[in-house]
């Protein structure tokens, strides 16, 4: 299951940071942060709860970048 | 800009006003700093807030913490106009940055935005505006002069010229007619359109081809990941240094050497390393780089449909051509016609009739170059003779067309050709007429194509062919192919890719360039993968890494080009902002570099590396 999501976040290092957060969330196979379109797509893992999932995604890029945001 | 920008411009203007009047003034002690701190918090407070966020969720490495550090650590050492200016010069780094990069991420869409807004539905006899993705299959939609066709589909009334430009970056007008198929995407130049949708609007071919292109920056290029992971050490690396520097001398000079242990000077140089610490100018301007690299492309009518295939082309080094539908125009037509007495009107007026009621290819481009309509009531007894030809009788003549066997059955002496092609000979009431010649055409730029690829530093170019010897060899001889490999059947290609693929080093990349149509197998097999024409054609789009929107050939060249200077700006950018910053880095260690180079080095690399990157953007036409 893959999924985008719009972000809005204002520095490449940061979107970057973001990835890697995105990436050792549980539930998250992989993920990638394209800073130049401003999109994350996460791929989960089977049987993932997205939403609960994409919850913990979001407070651990918060944790790495404070002003960042995922559109869910 | 946006407002956030516009603020942050504001902040930068009034702060710069104060810093410059305060350093007019001759104020000294508490008063200074009480002053000075004015114009810091007017531009540094939302650093320092994020600063303290930082510290307390423990990311120690984060930029902001680092300037934070960096610039109180000035104010407390009293340099306190260096304090502020290099929260100055960070904050106008970081607008800059955000107005570049915003700015170039609006035009690069903008080349690549071929969405149409809306469609034409007819509802109770009136035409509404209707969002593209609402249409249902089978819908009829209508297409004014200078809109956009919407979605796919077939034209049921009315005719015009279309403008395929947004998908071939090619501006040539196509006639539709009645019947034709039509494209999203393409511009109706003149008259209305009555279209019955055949698609829905996500499977037409202008969404698959934004959603390409949306996501080719998504596969991230090898010196992307190599910078990212460079990042990802770098800022570390240099803050441990940074705290060596300020901790390590004093007490060695001050333990071992019993001298002064200097403390505000290593700790002052210790700064300047945090100011530099920041990788946001390398981390910047390689994914921007290969973004302006792809959209610069797609106005070329090349879709990239990843980064790391820019990377992969800029090293190719070995080009394998199919023929059919590539290098030629996949369709048969009359090339010329010999050894006739007659005029060669009249041979082909007598050919197209006498094959006026087959469907065959061959007499398909017969009718085709004859070009007028065909009164089939002049054409009498028509015998076709499987395997030979066709014997009819015409205005009161007997015509035969076919091939050498014909001839020889009918006991008429012909004339062989020395041209490469399928040959009609004709003979009127017994008597040989002459031959008429069809054959595959090259297309008009192939032999340019094969030119330019070479210019642009292709090794060896390939030709494999299902055709006979003599057309292939003809052919490569003629658009100065190196090698040929023809009369292969479809697995044979692939073997054929394999075994020049084993052939060639590791870093040389191999292109397989073909229609998308039946060597799918080879496409996927080869480094990478062209497919050409692709212009309403979905198996090309999926099955290749870089789609011609196009039939031109030379528009592999083109793109071999961007990719080469969209690599050399991402080197250059990777060198020369990892040179600038290490020779910063070790002038500020040595004490030659002060906090202004150090402010130079993150912001002003970062400036010229974004300017640099958007340059990939403008390809010249050689």
């Amino acid at each position: 299951m893959k999924k985008t999501y719009k972000i809005e976040v204002d520095c490449a290092n940061c979107a970057n940071k973001m990835e890697e957060a995105a990436k050792k969330t549980p539930g998250v196979r992989d993920a990638v942060v394209n800073f130049m379109t401003l999109k994350m797509s996460v791929e989960f893992e089977d049987g993932a709860d997205i939403k609960a999932v994409m919850k913990e995604v979001v407070k651990n890029c918060k944790i790495v970048e404070d002003d960042c945001e995922i559109y869910l | 800009m946006s407002k956030k920008q516009k603020k942050v411009l504001m902040r930068i203007i009034c702060s710069t006003i104060f810093i410059i009047i305060l350093s007019l003034l001759p104020i000294e002690g508490y008063v200074r700093f009480g002053l000075f701190m004015v114009p810091y918090l007017i531009i540094g407070y939302d650093i320092l807030k994020k600063a303290i966020k930082g510290i307390l969720k423990r990311q120690v490495f984060d930029e902001n913490f680092l300037m934070a550090v960096a610039t109180v650590g000035a104010i407390i050492l009293g340099d306190y106009t260096e304090g502020v200016a290099v929260m100055l010069f960070y904050q106008i780094g970081e607008l800059f940055q955000s107005y570049a990069v915003g700015k170039s991420r609006r035009n690069i869409s903008e080349l690549m935005d071929i969405r149409p807004d809306y469609a034409n539905v007819e509802v109770d006899g009136k035409l509404e505006k209707i969002d593209p993705d609402e249409v249902k299959m089978g819908s009829m939609i209508v297409v004014k002069p200078g809109e956009k066709v919407p979605i796919d589909g077939i034209i049921v009334d009315g005719n015009a010229t279309l403008n395929t430009s947004a998908l071939t970056g090619e501006s040539m007008p196509r006639e539709v007619t009645l019947g034709d198929e039509v494209i999203s995407g393409c511009i109706n130049m003149n008259g209305v359109l009555k279209i019955q949708t055949t698609k829905e609007f996500g499977e037409s071919t202008v969404s698959k081809i934004l959603d390409l292109v949306e996501n080719a920056s998504s596969k991230k290029s090898k010196s992307e990941n190599f910078i990212t992971k460079f990042a990802r050490i770098y800022t570390p690396f240099v803050c441990y240094a940074a705290l060596a520097l300020a901790v390590l001398p004093p007490l060695f000079s001050m333990l071992i050497l019993k001298a002064d242990a200097n403390w505000q000077v290593w700790v002052y140089r210790a700064l300047t390393f945090l100011v530099i610490s920041c990788p946001c100018a390398l981390v910047i301007s390689i994914p921007l780089s290969f973004f302006a690299g792809i959209g610069g492309a797609s106005k070329k009518g090349i879709l990239v449909k990843g980064s790391n295939y820019l990377e992969i082309l800029a090293d190719t080094k070995y080009v394998v051509f199919d023929k059919t539908g590539t290098m030629t125009q996949g369709v048969f037509e009359v090339s010329g016609i010999h050894h006739n007495h007659i005029a060669d009107e009249k041979l082909l007026e007598y050919a197209a009739l006498a094959e006026s009621y087959s469907s065959h290819p061959i007499s398909l481009s017969i009718k085709r170059a004859y070009g007028k309509d065909i009164d089939q009531s002049r054409v009498r007894n028509i015998e076709e003779i499987s395997g030979h030809g066709v014997v009819a009788q015409i205005d009161g003549v007997t015509v035969a067309a076919g091939n050498s066997k014909l001839m020889n059955q009918l006991g008429i002496e012909y004339k062989d050709c020395h041209h490469i092609g399928t040959v009609i000979h004709m003979a009127i009431d017994g008597t040989y007429e002459g031959h008429i010649l069809i054959s595959d055409i090259l297309k008009p730029t192939a032999k340019e194509a094969v030119r330019k690829l070479k210019k642009t530093g292709v090794a060896k170019t390939v030709m494999l062919t299902g055709d006979s010897k003599a057309v292939a060899d003809k052919i490569a001889e003629e658009l100065q192919i190196e090698e040929v490999y023809s009369e292969l059947l479809p697995a044979d290609k692939v073997t054929k890719v394999e075994e020049l693929l084993s052939q060639k080093r590791n870093k040389e990349k191999l292109a397989f360039v073909g229609d998308g149509i039946n060597d799918a197998p080879v496409l996927s097999r080869a480094d990478i993968g062209i497919a050409m024409g692709a212009l309403g054609s979905d198996a090309a789009i999926e099955a290749a890494d870089i789609v011609l929107m196009d039939d031109d050939p030379v528009k592999i060249a083109t793109a071999i080009q961007i990719s080469k200077k969209c690599l050399r700006i991402v080197y250059e950018n990777i060198y020369f902002a990892i040179g600038i910053k290490l020779f910063c880095l070790f002038l500020g260690a040595i004490g030659i570099a002060n906090m202004w180079a150090a402010i130079f080095a993150d912001v002003g690399v970062m400036v010229i590396a974004v300017l640099n990157a958007v340059r990939v953007l403008y390809i010249r036409n050689r």
